[in-house]
């Protein structure tokens, strides 16, 4: 009874708290950052040093009115923020923050669940909120949002086989498609898969960039250009769903690659025995820190860069990112076959 | 069996990159731009005629609203152009301050023109660069004459406050401060694939077709035209620096960015070269205490940051006030480019375009 229900729904409930307070805080974290990189302060007013600004957006965004313009298709436009958020929340289901450990005298294992397909299951889920933008774009009945979700469906397409194909070359290397079997196979191996498979990290965040709708792939959303993209019909809660999906998914893809190519929650050279001490860390404070060194680099970008134009973005899929994905899956294969 | 039809939408006046209240009706195919219209009119204040109706050394105040970021430019040209009239002789001292002022408000105005043209493609943190160096900027002027956007900074004749003491030094460390700054701004966009592929073959228009849309300043220098009025037809004390005049190859949006990009290393140099000259003297000359230009009229020109800032001002003789005082602003004849430019771009080049023809709307519309 305990096993079956009890434990993991605790688990839901703790992941899915501590996933909408780290987007709070990511919020704040992006604004720190981008100000110190542009020389300004950022939030300073609320608490010291503004730790207490996601409180204050949250009870903002809570107290403004929804607007529904007329003539939109309303079930649609009610759907679309939501069809955004959920996948980037479910997506966590199967990432495993730690193998086990022990809570008053009980053993739990730090994941919802070990599904034996789960890296499909994120590459599936991870293309659904896609949905989201293009069903807002389309649902708005305006033109600038109309454009931001067609930006968003040809950057889909650009992008997701070159991912995919990568995952494929990494699947190869791990032999198994779980994500605890890929850590334990990191486990075995003694190293990190980001020095076995280089070019599908790189290919992997970029696309992983281009997922999140980040800079400089931040394409259907571009300020500039589209004066916000797929959320300029939203207000209140509802642009706040979009954004909380925004943040949601850079820390998805953060997981991802860090369980992928990082080791998940094994800690620096796990093969090394010299640095056993390292092992007094738990797994998981491992695992935070390489997610957020992902979602500090997300930033980065995003106060460095410039913004990609949408059929650069697609030059950059099709003709680059896919050859690549190609030759480098051959390659995996060949050594492995080999070797 | 699957009907096409282009889509018409509407980019400003209320738009965060029309830089102002400029409406750009464009006709898309998907997302590229077939045609467009250009609307202007919304920051029409009837500068010119308002002109008609003030004293003539009122209007040195009103022309600072016209490009509201290079005031002390505006300025220049107007008062040359009075001076012109009526055969003014201007102290050598004012002529090298004026100078001095004047290249300076060409740095600041580069410097906004860099920050929101970066920030429309998206580089967000240079537009943060850009206003810290410009705030200098504001800095020295306020010193100087206690205003920060609006500086009223020339009279007729010459200048009506000499350099506080202490200010050439800190206008010197400016320059020094400039100089390693405008490397900084290459090495996040120069230097930079995205940027690159963004500005580079992006609105290309050739020398003789500059010329036939009458562009000046920046954008027809990109083009491969090296027509810099300080070069052509010295004004002020230019003629007594040395300075080049950068020209472009492709004229293409790079390279109206890069002739802008070395403009500030031209505008440091010649700022130098009149701190270190600087004669001591009168700032203003002789004036009559009622100024009114025997009948005739006259067209002066200067090299605005923008462009050939042009008046036309003619008076009859009688009355204190201008009988007809008229602009040639250079946004206004720049942005004739834009829609040959946008043509056959993407939405996303709209903006970069508008950006990279520099146009204030309060140029544009007076």
């Amino acid at each position: 009874m305990i096993d079956t229900y009890l434990v993991p729904i605790l688990k839901i409930a703790v992941l899915l708290n501590a996933v909408l307070v780290t987007v709070a805080y990511m919020v704040l974290l992006e604004r720190k950052v981008i100000a110190w990189a542009q020389v300004r302060l950022g939030p300073m007013r609320v608490g010291p040093h503004g730790v207490l600004q996601p409180i204050a957006d949250v009870v903002k965004l809570m107290l403004k009115e929804d607007i529904t313009p007329v003539r939109v298709d309303r079930l649609v436009f009610t759907l679309a923020p939501i069809v955004s958020l959920v996948p980037a929340l479910i997506a966590f289901a199967v990432i495993p923050f730690d193998s086990e450990v022990t809570l008053f005298g009980y053993t739990v294992s730090l994941y919802v669940a070990d599904v034996n397909v789960a890296l499909l299951y994120i590459v599936a889920v991870g293309s659904i909120s896609v949905y989201g933008i293009i069903l807002a774009g389309y649902a708005s009945n305006s033109k600038y949002p109309l454009l931001a979700g067609l930006r968003a469906s040809a950057q889909l397409i650009s992008y997701e086989i070159a991912v995919t194909m990568m995952l494929v070359s990494l699947i190869a290397t791990a032999g198994t498609l779980s994500m605890v079997g890929i850590v334990e196979a990191q486990a075995q191996a003694g190293v990190w898969f980001a020095f076995v498979q280089p070019v599908a990290l790189v290919v992997l965040f970029i696309g992983g960039l281009a997922e999140t709708n980040r800079a400089p792939f931040d394409l259907p959303e571009a300020e500039q250009e589209l004066t916000g993209g797929f959320h300029t019909e939203y207000s209140g809660m509802r642009f706040a769903l979009f954004f909380l999906a925004e943040y949601a998914n850079m820390i998805v893809i953060s997981t991802v690659v860090t369980t992928l190519f990082f080791g998940g929650w094994l800690r620096p050279f796990p093969n090394v025995a010299l640095l056993a001490f390292l092992d007094l860390v738990p797994g998981w404070v491992w695992f935070v820190l390489k997610t957020f060194v992902f979602l500090y680099v997300f930033i980065w970008i995003r106060a460095t860069l410039p913004r990609y134009r949408y059929d650069q973005l697609m030059h950059i899929g099709w003709k680059v990112l896919i050859p690549i994905a190609i030759a480098n899956l051959v390659l995996t294969g060949a050594v492995k076959v080999l070797f | 069996m699957f009907d096409t039809s282009e889509l018409v939408i509407n980019m400003g006046p209320q738009h965060p990159s029309t830089h102002g209240v400029l409406r750009v009706v464009l006709r898309l195919d998907g997302e590229r731009v077939i045609d467009c219209d250009v609307v202007i009119g919304y920051l029409h204040r009837g500068i010119e005629k308002l002109c008609e109706h003030r004293d003539w050394a009122q209007i040195v105040l009103l022309t600072d609203r016209m490009d509201y970021v290079a005031a002390a430019s505006n300025n220049l040209g107007y008062c040359e152009t009075v001076e012109k009239l009526m055969g003014l002789e201007v102290p050598r001292r004012a002529q090298y301050i004026r100078t001095i002022l004047a290249e300076l408000q060409r740095v600041a105005s580069h410097l906004l023109w860099l920050g929101t043209h970066a920030m429309d493609i998206g580089a967000m943190t240079v537009f943060m660069y850009a206003f810290r160096e410009r705030e200098l900027i504001l800095d020295l002027f306020e010193e100087y004459c206690g205003a920060r956007l609006t500086y009223n900074t020339m009279r007729i004749g010459g200048l009506p406050l000499d350099l506080p003491p202490g200010w050439d030094r800190k206008a010197r460390e400016f320059c020094d401060i400039l100089d390693a700054k405008v490397d900084e701004y290459e090495v996040l966009l120069t230097h930079n694939r995205i940027w690159l592929d963004r500005t580079r073959h992006v609105g290309v228009i050739d020398g003789p077709e500059a010329v036939a849309l009458g562009l000046s300043g920046p954008p027809l220098r990109a083009s491969g035209v090296p027509r810099d009025l300080r070069k052509v037809e010295p004004y002020a004390a230019y003629a007594e620096f040395e300075f080049d005049v950068p020209v472009g190859l492709a004229g293409d949006t790079y390279d109206r960015y890069a002739v802008r990009i070395e403009e500030f290393r031209q505008c440091t140099r010649i700022i130098r070269q009149a701190l270190d000259g600087l004669p001591e003297g009168p700032i203003i000359g002789k004036v009559p205490r009622l100024i009114k230009p025997p009948a005739g009229e006259t067209y002066h020109a200067i090299e605005s940051p923008k462009g050939e800032l042009g008046y036309f001002i003619a008076s009859d003789g009688k009355s204190n006030t201008p009988y007809r005082f008229r602009v040639r602003p250079p946004s206004f004849c720049n942005l004739q480019a834009l829609p040959r430019l946008i043509k056959g771009h993407l939405v996303a080049d709209v903006v970069a375009l508008i950006g990279s023809i520099d146009i204030v709307l309060g140029e544009v519309d007076r």
